[in-house]
Order: structure tokens, then C-alpha cells, then sequence
């Protein structure tokens, strides 16, 4: 793809902070953002997640919304961020009601269903939350609250929706069918979530380790992430953070959850970015990885990365390790730290890695450093065989 | 524009079937929420596998298939499913249990079929489908995102041949009979035939899948062309009927071409308003039909509407119990669908041609 799609504005909240800043700060300091539960609900508060440290009540007064709203924890979230991008790329209202918006979510407002499941029937209290179970809805609040009325969507892979959520709006503005889209995802963490991943044996009780031979498991995190995505005629001297010059989606038709042993639908995601991008294998400076830290998915992603690169594979490293896995939201908060590797030449760590597992001998990057890049690889798998991956290059 | 797009296979399940329909029979129901009308579940999913299926997956891949079926099409190059609320049966069922076994000794079956593109997932799955997968979940307009994503994808990549997409709903015990708590649902309970006669709040449901093989290539059995789809945000009636304008010289045509409008009324006092100022204004000497009495509303009911404007299409019939007004068309063969979100914010409109 020439010149691939601008990015002229991008924000973020996670267990790092809020905002690009505070993010890049414990990114480049090795600061991760793990904790254990306080602010979630949960009985389990031995499991290690990436949790904001605010409430529900600290978040709405900050966005000054008073009582009585229905925007839930993944919208709340969701606003910070899209703010800090709105703020970037220098949006006005009047731009803003034509412009679209795409978000990634799994989990909604599930959040709130938890919390009044059994009184909805005896309390007309919170029946407003009973339609804010439901993704669409949550990205509804989101165009509600800035007034975007543009095309308005939401996508729901699971942990790769985020990613597909930026995939989908590079291709309505490289078709022309958009001029002007913000991108991402939001999750937070809930109760649903915490206790299915836990059910399904994959949480650890430790701080994660993606790709080494001891890796026990995931860390959920919770967070938003929110891109500017502009067509090229709308520029006009403004400042582009980086492009988005391919993507690739392929389903790995394997098992409801877990990634085949051939890593094939990575491989086929990795495969068509690089066909959209026109890029060479070669040409790839840097993967962010899924790296969840199961069993399963690194050693599927290690060998789908070694089909792709054979024996010059980049470097490489899980950002996973400072958020946690923040499922829909995580494609988008990897892309907001693709771009800080591409604007600083950083190559951020993959934390707590020791020993890389036998199968595939890879060694990711284990403490941060500076390479000169022009391009890095994003992946982001999801639950229902869902592979993506997107190519960020630098402007120009 | 773009390369012309057909619809080379169809099928749905829903709350009616084409037989009851067609033969002005309907399906008659006394509750507010009711259910589809069980399919073929048998010839086309393993009993095995169909014990372990939700509702919604077992109606999301049956109808899948058929459509696939009917289109000649083994594996299509792309999957893009819809759905509103989920997988709301799994989704219930998990979350109830860690709350009633307060988060203690969970199995994960219904968690790991709760996610919202568990449907797509599973249609990739069992037609071994590695290609493009995609699930949209946008309240009212999620059917028109994939549909939007499909067209797409058929206009930017060549050699995209089959293009699966489609939608899936399913009534849920629980969560779907909240819908009487937040008034989406009508308090009384009523017979769905009588859903425009009553001048109250609220509406009915039930849960249907509806999939659609599309392509660019004209084949014997292309009976439709997808003309447009189109969504927009407006709260004022006037701009409505000046977007539909719009849409519609978009694409070509006028008012006056329609031969069919089908809209969605659903009989909640405040909507139908604003389907009021259409019929009586923009649609005045249309042929309007309406359909949310005979299978409800829920998100993604415009499935039902496509698969009803193919059937009239394909049996050059439409059925009296459609018929809002006496205006009668012989020989239909464009129709537009225009569908209105429940918290009146968002407007659908679909353009579909007979070929």
C-alpha cells in the first residue's frame, strides 16, 4: 500500500497511566503495571491484573457526568482516551459530527449486568445499564459523548477486535468511503472475564512471561485505546504520528480457543499485512507480539513468526508483561506503543523472561533499547480462531 | 460505484416460516417474546455436536450452510456475522453461576461459547474456512456493518469470490425478559398479529439467523442485487425523509421507483410516529409493508427483512399479511428496507433489486 493511512492523533489509558506520556514513561523505565485486585469486585485476589486504580465514581467526576447516566466502566475508560486523541489530532465539534468511529469490545458493559443481575427485577433503580450490557451500546455512549455522528460500529473478536477495529477504518479511508475515523478498543475488567479465563486454567499467579519455557499463564488488564486515522487530503501540514501501511485478518479454523500447533492463522494474518503493505519480510523492524504468556498461544505465535521470517526474525518482545492482556482493548493499546517504538526508536521490553522454551529457541527483547525502525508488526489473536496483524511505518 | 453485488444464496430462520407465510398463514403467538421455529438442525450439524450447541450457534451455522448450500458455494473467502446481544444464552449461563456460586468451581463451556463472534468462529471452523472473519455487534445497524464490511471487501479485493454474511439473535430466559423491565417491551402481553392495533409503549421479539452468499459474479441462481446500504444518525423527521431522499439519488432512483417499501414498524407508540411521517409523507403513494408483527423486534431483525424482500422476489408474491396500505405492485422488483434503532437515533436503509 503507498503511503499507507495517517495517524494524526492517539490516546490511551491503561494500568500504566492515562495518556501517551505517563504510558511511554514506565514503557522506557521498565515500570509495569501489574497489581492485584482492588478496585474489581473479585474473590480472587491472588491473581495478578492490570487494573486502572480508579473507581467507577473517581472516573465520571473526572468527566464531570453527573449521577443517573448509563455510561459503564468501558466507556468511561474508552473517553479518557478518545479525549487525549481528539486532543492531538486538534479536532473541532464541526469536524467531529462527520467523523466516524470504530471500536473493539468483548466484555461492553457486562460490568454493570454483574452488579445489578439480581435486583434489576425488584429495583427500577439501574434499569438503565440493561441495555449498556451489550458492546454497541458502550461505543454508542462513546460517539453520544463527543457528538461523533458519523459511521459508527462495533467490532466484537474478542481479543483481537481492537485490532480489527483499526484494520477496518485504514480500509474505509484508503477506499474513500470515510475521510475521517477514530479507531480502537476498550475493555475493562469484570468479574465475567476474571473467572472465565480463570476456569479455563490460563490466568497465573505470577507476573506474566511470554515466551520463556516457564510462562504459566496470562495476566488480564483492563484499558482503552483510541487512533485518528485521516485521509491524506485532509492533512494539510499537519503533524502525522506514523501510518498504518497493512493489515491481515484470517481465521485459524482450528478450536473455539486454543491456536493450532502450525500457527497457521498467524501465519496467514502476518502474510496478508505484508501482501497489503508491499513490504518484504525483511522490511520488518520490530514485532509487538500477542505474546499472552499461555502455553498455547506463544508457542502458536513462535512458530507462525519463524514460518514468516525463517532465520532473520525480528525482534520481538510482549507488551502484555507492563498491561496485562486487556483482551479487545489490547490491540489498541499495542498500536499506540508500536507508534511510540516507531516515534522513539524504542524497542520495548518483554519483562520476566528467563528461558526460551525448547520448542523454538526464540529470544525476545528483554530489556528496552533504541534501533532505528521504519516498520514494526502488531499481532492480536482472539478466541473463535480470529488472527490479526497490522504493519505501522513511520511518515514518510 | 462500485462492481454490482448479488445475493446468490439465502436462508433464514426465524420465528416464521416461508410456507406459513406465503400461504397467508402465520404464525400466531400470545406471548411478547417467542421463539424460531426449529430448522433442519440435524441434517447439517452432528447430534453430538448439536447437544453442546446454544440456540444461537445451532441456528448460525444451520442457516449458514444452507445459504452456502443454495449458493453452490463449499468455502466462501470471508465470514462476517452480526449479532446484537451475543451469545446471550452461554452469557447467562456462565455469569449465574459465578454469581450464584460466588465465583468458585466454574466450568468454562459456556464461557468460551459466550463471546460474540463464538458464531463466526464456529462457521469458520466447521467449513475449515481460514479465510477473513469478522463480527460486528452494533445494537440496530449490526447486520448493516458486516454488510458494509462485505461490500467492501468484494469491491477492494478481485479475487474475493463468496462472501458469507449474516446474523444471529437468540432469546435468552433471563436477559431477554429484562426487555420488560427497561420498556422495550410491551407490558401487556398481546398476539403478535395485533402488534400495530394497540397504541401502547413497547413492542414484541423473538430471534432469528439470517445468512446471505454474496458475490460479484451473475449466476443462474442470482435473484438479487444488493444495491446499497446505507446507516445515518438524525433525530429530526424532516431530515429523515430528506436522507432517504438522498440515499436513494445516490443509487439512482426515486420514490416513484420503489415497488416495494418494507418498514419497521414495531408498533411501540413513540416509533411509529416516526413511521407515521414517512407513510404519510415521503411513502404516501408507496406500496408499504411491514413485518416486526409477524417475527418481533431485536437487533438484528433487517435479516429477516432481506430474506423477506428475496422470497418476494423469488415468488413474485407478496403476502396480504405485509400489506400496510392498498397500494399494489405486480411485478416488484426494487425495494427499499428502512428500519429505525430502538433508542430512535439511527436509521438503516437497505436498496435490493430483483435481477
Amino acid at each position: 500500500m503507498k503511503n499507507g493511512v495517517a495517524i494524526t492523533g492517539m490516546g490511551i489509558t491503561s494500568a500504566l497511566g492515562y495518556g501517551i506520556e505517563a504510558n511511554y514513561n514506565s514503557l522506557i523505565l521498565n515500570n509495569h503495571g501489574l497489581s492485584f485486585p482492588e478496585i474489581l469486585n473479585t474473590k480472587h485476589l491472588n491473581l495478578p491484573v492490570g487494573e486502572i486504580k480508579k473507581s467507577n465514581v473517581e472516573l465520571q467526576n473526572e468527566l464531570q457526568l453527573t449521577g443517573g447516566h448509563s455510561y459503564t466502566r468501558a466507556a468511561l475508560l474508552a473517553i479518557s482516551a478518545v479525549k487525549e486523541a481528539i486532543a492531538i489530532a486538534n479536532l473541532n465539534k464541526e469536524q467531529l459530527t462527520k467523523t466516524g468511529l470504530i471500536s473493539g469490545s468483548s466484555v461492553g458493559g457486562i460490568d454493570a449486568t454483574e452488579e445489578f443481575y439480581n435486583e434489576y427485577e425488584s429495583s427500577s433503580e439501574n434499569r438503565r445499564f440493561i441495555r449498556a450490557q451489550h458492546p454497541g451500546f458502550t461505543t454508542s455512549k462513546i460517539g453520544e459523548y463527543f457528538q461523533i455522528n458519523g459511521y459508527t460500529t462495533t467490532i466484537s473478536t474478542a481479543c483481537s477486535s481492537g485490532a480489527n477495529a483499526i484494520m477496518m477504518g485504514a480500509r474505509l479511508i484508503r477506499s474513500g468511503k470515510l475521510e475521517r475515523v477514530i479507531v480502537g478498543g476498550t475493555d475493562c475488567l469484570t468479574k465475567f472475564t476474571l473467572n472465565g479465563f480463570n476456569s479455563l486454567k490460563i490466568l497465573s499467579e505470577n507476573f506474566c512471561k511470554p515466551f520463556d519455557d516457564h510462562r504459566d499463564g496470562l495476566n488480564l488488564g483492563e484499558g482503552a485505546a483510541f487512533l485518528v486515522l485521516e485521509a491524506d487530503h485532509l492533512l494539510q501540514g499537519k503533524k502525522v504520528l506514523g501510518r498504518i501501511s497493512g493489515y491481515g485478518n484470517s481465521n485459524d479454523a482450528f478450536h473455539q480457543t486454543a491456536s493450532s500447533e502450525t500457527g497457521e492463522g498467524a501465519f496467514l494474518a502476518m502474510e496478508k499485512a505484508l501482501q497489503i503493505s508491499a513490504l518484504q519480510a525483511s522490511d520488518i523492524d520490530y514485532i509487538n507480539a500477542h505474546g499472552t504468556a499461555t502455553k498455547n498461544n506463544d508457542l502458536s505465535e513462535s512458530v507462525a513468526i519463524k514460518r514468516m521470517f525463517g532465520e532473520n526474525i525480528p525482534a520481538f518482545s510482549s507488551t502484555k508483561t507492563f498491561t496485562g492482556h486487556t483482551l479487545a482493548a489490547a490491540g489498541a493499546l499495542e498500536a499506540v506503543f508500536s507508534i511510540l517504538s516507531l516515534q522513539n526508536d524504542k524497542q520495548f521490553a518483554n519483562l520476566n523472561f528467563s528461558e526460551a522454551m525448547l520448542e523454538t529457541k526464540l529470544v525476545p527483547v528483554t530489556s528496552v533499547r533504541s534501533v532505528r525502525m521504519q516498520h514494526i508488526l502488531s499481532n492480536s489473536f482472539g478466541f473463535g480462531g480470529n488472527c490479526t496483524s497490522l504493519i505501522f511505518s513511520k511518515n514518510g | 460505484m462500485g462492481r454490482s453485488i448479488f445475493i446468490n444464496g439465502f436462508s433464514g430462520i426465524s420465528a416464521q416460516t416461508e410456507e406459513a407465510l406465503f400461504n397467508n398463514e402465520p404464525l400466531v403467538y400470545t406471548s411478547n417474546i417467542f421463539h424460531a421455529v426449529p430448522a433442519n438442525y440435524k441434517e447439517i450439524v452432528p447430534a453430538m455436536a448439536l447437544r453442546r450447541m446454544s440456540k444461537a450457534i445451532k441456528m448460525g451455522i444451520t442457516a449458514a450452510k444452507n445459504a452456502l448450500l443454495e449458493a453452490n458455494v463449499n468455502l466462501p473467502d470471508a465470514i462476517i456475522t452480526a449479532t446484537g446481544e451475543g451469545c446471550k444464552h452461554d452469557t447467562e449461563k456462565f455469569l449465574e453461576t459465578v454469581l450464584e456460586q460466588k465465583e468458585e468451581l466454574l466450568a468454562p463451556t459456556s464461557f468460551i461459547q459466550s463471546t460474540h463472534n463464538t458464531v463466526g468462529g464456529q462457521i469458520a471452523l466447521n467449513l475449515n474456512c481460514t479465510g477473513y472473519n469478522l463480527t460486528y455487534t452494533q445494537e440496530d445497524i449490526s447486520l448493516e456493518s458486516a454488510f458494509i464490511d462485505a461490500m467492501l471487501l468484494l469491491e477492494e479485493d478481485l479475487d474475493v469470490n463468496a462472501v458469507l454474511v449474516g446474523s444471529v439473535d437468540e432469546v435468552s430466559p433471563k436477559i431477554t425478559s429484562f426487555s420488560y423491565l427497561n420498556n422495550f417491551l410491551k407490558k401487556e402481553e398481546i398476539q403478535n398479529l395485533e402488534l400495530f392495533d394497540q397504541n401502547s409503549a413497547g413492542t414484541i421479539t423473538s430471534e432469528g439467523a439470517f445468512f446471505f452468499v454474496l458475490s460479484a459474479e451473475k449466476k443462474i441462481n442470482s435473484d438479487v442485487e444488493i444495491v446499497a446500504i446505507s446507516t445515518f444518525k438524525e433525530k429530526d423527521a424532516i431530515n429523515i425523509s430528506r436522507e432517504i431522499h438522498k440515499f436513494l439519488v445516490t443509487n439512482n432512483c426515486l420514490v416513484e421507483d420503489l415497488d416495494i417499501v418494507l418498514l419497521g414498524k414495531n408498533g411501540d407508540r413513540n416509533q411509529d410516529v416516526i413511521y407515521e411521517i414517512l407513510e404519510k409523507g415521503l411513502f404516501l403513494n408507496s406500496n408499504v409493508l411491514v413485518y416486526k408483527h409477524l417475527v418481533g423486534d431485536f437487533n438484528t431483525v433487517t435479516g429477516f427483512a432481506i430474506w423477506l424482500a428475496c422470497k418476494i422476489f423469488k415468488n413474485n408474491y407478496i403476502p396480504n399479511v405485509l400489506k400496510l396500505n392498498t397500494v399494489s405492485s405486480q411485478n416488484p422488483k426494487l425495494a427499499l428496507l428502512y428500519n429505525l434503532s430502538q433508542d430512535n437515533t439511527t436509521h438503516s436503509l437497505i436498496l435490493v433489486q430483483k435481477v
